[in-house]
């Protein structure tokens, strides 16, 4: 079996283990989320050794290069030798503030240390401490200064939990990222948006409108958040603020089923482009809604918010 | 081809009798998957092979998929394209193709 040596530490795999899994059974500190080849907060760098090609999908050419793999779904044939990460691909960042958006919604504010370039819409990893990681939505635009995101609540989430109940201001965490293609690209300025999302699906979007508004979009542009409770629902005053402001954004919160109160107001979505952020399941019933309603498949962008697997 | 891929999708979406074999699919990979199979039908280079064919619907034919499923797709496939002006003996041509694979979708 293969064997991974990781600084000083080395531990031999098991058939058909991971990288990871067995870099972690070793209690050797990892950094991870989704164990799924989607977030990438576990990317390490191999300085000796082939790693299989399926570990590198979705890297930028330029990490694969230089040996970046995804250790969660890598499960090599020979040894490898694993090299310092951290320091190219990781930004240090500091908790600037942390303010209740809602009941269970915390806007976490990040001021950071080095540079960090991000379209409105895109995620990045969060890393807290040696391993704890998790994905989160870009709330904020380029030139709002601090990053925003926001964090709901998880039940038994670790990092939620830390946030809401220990974290403070001026806390070291770092960032990777960003992640995504759900975001605004300036051109077609006439073209009617359309923004639908579902709890925190609502951190992307609110990005996406500020900047399709301050790339000096024309075109209507309609919000629609929805949340199962009246008080799921948050920024509400701010996007109330926004709409009295801009003539063609249009806000419409609802704890309908959020597919419906979009086809109610909009039965025909023909030459839309449309944004849709949430909730794996929801992501997915409003993308075929909107499809079948007229607009075409490569308008519509999506960011389905994936689960964490530990 | 993209107006093509989205009318033929849009079409079958539609069709409550073969819609729910969608359900669990992601759409942005069937839509990648609608147009290499539109491709072929129309005589372009593809990659597909009778085994692909077989493997991918097996899953659904054992949920039911049938000789009827699969008729109301080439109806669907020939309306589109009918409802875009492509001239009648092209489309019997795509249909041709299209049935080629029945034995293979249907996993006999």
């Amino acid at each position: 079996m293969p064997t991974v040596t990781f600084g000083n530490r080395s531990c031999e795999l098991a058939q058909g283990e991971t990288v990871l899994d067995g870099l972690l059974r070793h209690d050797i500190p990892a950094v991870h989320a989704c164990k799924t080849g989607s977030c990438g907060s576990c990317m390490l760098r191999a300085v000796s050794g082939q790693v299989p090609e399926v570990s590198q999908i979705g890297l930028k050419d330029a990490w694969r290069a230089r040996g970046y793999f995804l250790p969660c779904v890598c499960r090599p044939t020979e040894d490898i030798e694993i090299g310092e990460t951290a320091g190219d691909i990781r930004v240090a960042a500091r908790i600037a503030s942390l303010v209740p958006l809602s009941g269970n919604v915390l806007q976490v504010r990040l001021v950071l240390d080095g540079p960090f370039e991000f379209r409105a819409g895109q995620y990045l990893t969060l890393i807290a401490g040696d391993t704890l990681a998790r994905s989160y939505s870009i709330a904020s635009i380029p030139s709002d200064g601090p990053l925003e995101l926001h964090v709901r609540r998880m039940p038994n989430g670790q990092m939620s939990t830390w946030l809401f109940d220990d974290a403070h201001e001026g806390d070291a965490v770092r960032i990777q990222g960003p992640s995504g293609e759900c975001f605004y690209v300036p051109g077609r300025p006439d073209q009617p948006l359309l923004l639908v999302g579902t709890g925190t699906g609502l951190a992307p979007l609110y990005g996406i409108v500020r900047d399709a508004l301050a790339c000096g979009h024309r075109g209507p542009i309609h919000l629609f958040h929805g949340a199962l409770r009246p008080e799921g629902l948050y920024l509400v005053d701010e996007l109330n603020a926004l709409a009295a402001a801009h003539s063609n954004f249009t806000y419409t919160p609802t704890t309908d089923p959020i597919e419906r109160a979009v086809a109610g107001s909009i039965p025909k979505l023909d030459g839309y482009r449309a944004f849709v952020c949430g909730d794996p399941a929801v992501v997915q019933l409003l993308k075929r809604k909107i499809f079948l309603a007229g607009a075409a498949m490569r308008e519509i962008h999506a960011d389905a918010f994936l689960p964490s697997a530990a | 081809m993209e107006a093509a891929v989205d009318a033929f999708y849009r079409k079958v979406l539609s069709d409550d009798t073969v819609a729910h074999f969608f359900d669990d699919v992601d759409m942005d990979r069937q839509r990648a998957k609608q147009k290499a199979f539109l491709t072929m039908a129309f005589g372009g280079p593809h990659n597909y092979s009778g085994k692909d064919m077989r493997t991918a619907h097996a899953r659904l034919v054992v949920n039911g998929l049938n000789d009827a499923h699969f008729d109301a797709i080439v109806g669907h496939l020939g309306a589109t394209l009918a409802e875009l002006g492509v001239a009648p003996d092209l489309i019997q041509q795509v249909a041709a193709i299209a049935e080629s694979t029945r034995a293979d979708v249907l996993g006999r």
